[in-house]
């Protein structure tokens, strides 16, 4: 690795002040994404995962949200930009798709002069250039006939084809970051599948990082270069791809592949589920946050561990204080795969 | 029928004969025969003019048997929901027949189907918009008690309380509102509900979808307990295939308002026969990177085509990667392919198109 990261987080943090106390949605969250790699984000509702990314774009900062810690983009700190600064960044050197293409787009558009309007926004160039970009780039992500389509309204696109107009619209200006929070989570899985593949062969060609946001660890197993595993605001495990698939270390990670239902592995009568729900954000329980679902909780859990190198890979980070040869034992249930607890036990 | 669409050309099986087909024989508690629902496409200021149809579900058999789960997975617009509520009889069917033990479900008055409701129970997908959030949990649990003649309010208060416990809820929340509750909790209550009465037959229409992946675990083993326990026999509906593997016994497929496969769960899997089920198979990703890598993956070109005008023939034809020109012409029957399972296919896979794919589906449970 060559030079500096392209984006780097340290410490964030950030809280929402309600009548009903304050919500500590991200709990001091640190990383650091290369050029042209894909840092996949996994965890359920309220983890905190989709507040920390939408916080790089600053579209956290409300009057009742308390933010601090670094956001370095570029050698450019965005925390410190103001809110014209800040445009400037956004769906230009950083772009962002959601999972919902249909209300992302605006309905009383045309979609070819949605997109005219982000070019326009970011480069002096004149409309008919600007349009000519626009069907250019439509025609990049693969929607036929992108001349005439560019002329229709997202109402007349299919729900993959607006997210792949979405996609042309993050492209617009050649972004070196794309951030994808769940972009795949509203389609069906042959049109998830040409999605994936779109959002790959764009990353190959313009070398850009990607953040891809995401519940789904079949599609982490598909993209992701590196993995961050989120859980009630804290990142409890960051390794490779591999290594949290093949070495996982924090019994949360074993909770999520056992609950998995998978069509690679014979069917089990029973799924290692995780018990109890996630702990509210406003008062959640001393130390490990995970601490009163898991299993193989002891005393020393009320103490919050650290995220740091505890198995023997280096860069591979987990937060639990079990003794890593110990947890080789532990997550393995009866059928030999990974899980958090033995459901023929 | 609309008047452009012809008549198939083979004719398709009925119920009767699929289930013949399928070992392990047991008796059918439903049978749907033939069962087709047209959905107007309707014009017009003053006067409706019908302008065309949408065939949501287009001559579709299959039985289910008792204590068995029949899982039905699908891409949205494919219609298995308007199966699972035509089957019901939520939604009139324009033709065909529903059977429940025998007895005829379809013309039906309300009146004469309400005792049937009783045995036939639904659960939703959305666990915030099928409570009504100004009952109590009591209430909502309760109502169908006293709709079906438990009169006593102690004899109902200590049957919320069972239902409660045993979908692993606390019996003391018997007087909360829904919104003092979780999505995965919500789908508990929406579970007693259903159970309330002491159905044989559950239609759950997604009811996981919208749940997070821990959660979802504890709701199929939920259900899988109460399967057990209660001697259910499940209708599954759900777009995720993984689900649907895990809890089905068979497995039917749809595309554009027909089953185009239909058989045991392992064979459909292990052994598609059907391209369309085959790039479902390969377009899950798979929670392993190595195994991801290491498979090819068919990729479909373009779109679902718009349901109000299906292709000809074949509907699959427009994306299938192994289309030839009979199957614009000639819509494929279902055709028996040994051991109750059913493909629809002109060109129906074999050992070495699976391979050369690389279908990663273990095909022994």
């Amino acid at each position: 690795m060559s030079g500096k990261p392209l984006l780097q987080m340290e410490d964030l943090r950030v809280q929402f002040h309600t009548d009903d106390g304050v919500v500590k949605a991200v709990d001091g969250i640190s990383f650091a994404l290369e050029r042209g790699r894909t840092l996949g984000v996994v965890g359920e509702s309220g983890s905190g995962k989709s507040v920390a990314n939408m916080t790089i774009l600053g579209l956290t900062r409300a009057s009742n949200a308390e933010i601090s810690g670094r956001i370095i983009f570029d050698g450019l700190d965005l925390m410190t930009l103001d809110p014209e600064g800040l445009q400037a960044v956004r769906g230009n050197q950083i772009s962002m798709i959601f999972q919902d293409p249909l209300s992302s787009l605006h309905p009383f558009y045309k979609v070819g002069r949605q997109l005219v309007e982000a070019i326009e926004v970011h480069q002096e160039i004149d409309r008919k250039q600007a349009s000519r970009r626009a069907v250019e780039l439509l025609g990049l992500v693969g929607i036929p006939d992108a001349e005439r389509r560019a002329g229709e309204y997202p109402h007349e696109f299919s729900g993959g084809m607006r997210q792949r107009a979405m996609i042309a619209m993050a492209l617009a200006n050649d972004p070196k970051l794309l951030i994808a929070d769940e972009p795949t989570t509203a389609l069906d899985v042959t049109t998830q599948a040409q999605i994936l593949r779109l959002i790959e062969r764009l990353q190959a060609e313009f070398q850009m990082a990607v953040i891809m946001i995401t519940h789904d660890l079949g599609v982490i197993a598909d993209v992701a270069d590196d993995v961050m595993v989120m859980y009630a605001g804290r990142v409890v495990e960051a390794g490779t791809r591999d290594e949290i698939f093949y070495d996982p270390q924090h019994p949360y990670t074993w909770g999520l592949l056992g609950s998995l239902t998978r069509i690679d592995r014979p069917r089990t009568s029973r799924l290692a589920q995780i018990s109890g729900q996630p702990p509210s954000l406003i008062s959640p329980p001393e130390g490990c946050h995970f601490r009163p679902r898991c299993p193989h909780s002891f005393d020393r859990c009320s103490q919050t561990p650290a995220l740091e190198q505890r198995s023997i890979t280096p860069g591979h980070l987990d937060r639990c204080w079990l003794e890593p040869p110990r947890k080789q034992t532990l997550r393995v249930v009866s059928t030999g795969d990974i899980g958090l607890e033995d459901p023929a036990a | 029928m609309s008047p452009r669409r012809q008549a198939p050309d083979v004719a398709t099986p009925s119920a009767a004969e699929i289930d013949a087909s399928t070992p392990g024989g047991g008796d059918a508690l439903l049978e749907v025969d033939h069962l087709v629902k047209h959905f107007p496409i309707k014009s017009g200021i003053l006067i409706d003019r019908e302008v065309g149809r949408v065939p949501a579900v287009d001559d579709v058999s299959f039985t289910v048997r008792r204590g068995e789960t029949l899982g039905l997975v699908g891409e949205s617009g494919c219609g298995k929901s308007t199966l699972s509520r035509t089957i019901m009889q939520l939604i009139k069917p324009t033709s065909g027949s529903v059977r429940f033990d025998g007895r005829e479900l379809v013309g039906l008055s309300a009146r004469r189907m309400r005792p049937v409701r009783r045995e036939l129970q639904m659960i939703f997908q959305d666990p915030y918009a099928s409570l009504n959030p100004r009952r109590r949990i009591a209430q909502i649990i309760g109502d169908p008690l006293a709709l079906h003649g438990v009169r006593s309010g102690a004899e109902r208060q200590r049957k919320v309380q069972e239902l409660l416990e045993r979908v692993g809820l606390s019996p003391e929340h018997y007087n909360r509102f829904p919104h003092e509750f979780s999505g995965g909790q919500r789908q508990r209550i929406g579970i007693a509900r259903a159970l309330a009465l002491e159905p044989r037959l559950i239609v759950a229409d997604e009811p996981v979808s919208a749940l997070d992946v821990s959660i979802q675990a504890q709701i199929i083993n939920l259900l899988d307990g109460l399967q057990d326990d209660f001697g259910l026999t499940y209708i599954f509906v759900a777009h995720d295939l993984g689900v649907v593997r895990h809890v089905s016994d068979r497995i039917a497929v749809m595309y554009m308002g027909k089953i185009v496969e239909i058989g045991p769960a392992d064979a459909v899997y292990g052994n598609p026969i059907h391209p369309y089920t085959l790039s479902l198979l390969s377009a899950v990703p798979i929670p392993d990177p190595r195994q991801n890598r290491a498979r090819e993956q068919i990729v479909l070109e373009g779109d679902v085509p718009s349901p109000a005008d299906p292709p000809a023939a074949c509907r699959f034809h427009t994306r299938c990667p192994y289309a030839t020109e009979i199957c614009a012409e000639v819509e494929p029957p279902l055709v028996d392919h040994g051991g109750g399972h059913w493909a629809a296919c002109h060109h129906p896979l074999d050992r070495e198109h699976r391979e050369a794919v690389a279908a990663v589906v273990p095909s022994a449970s």
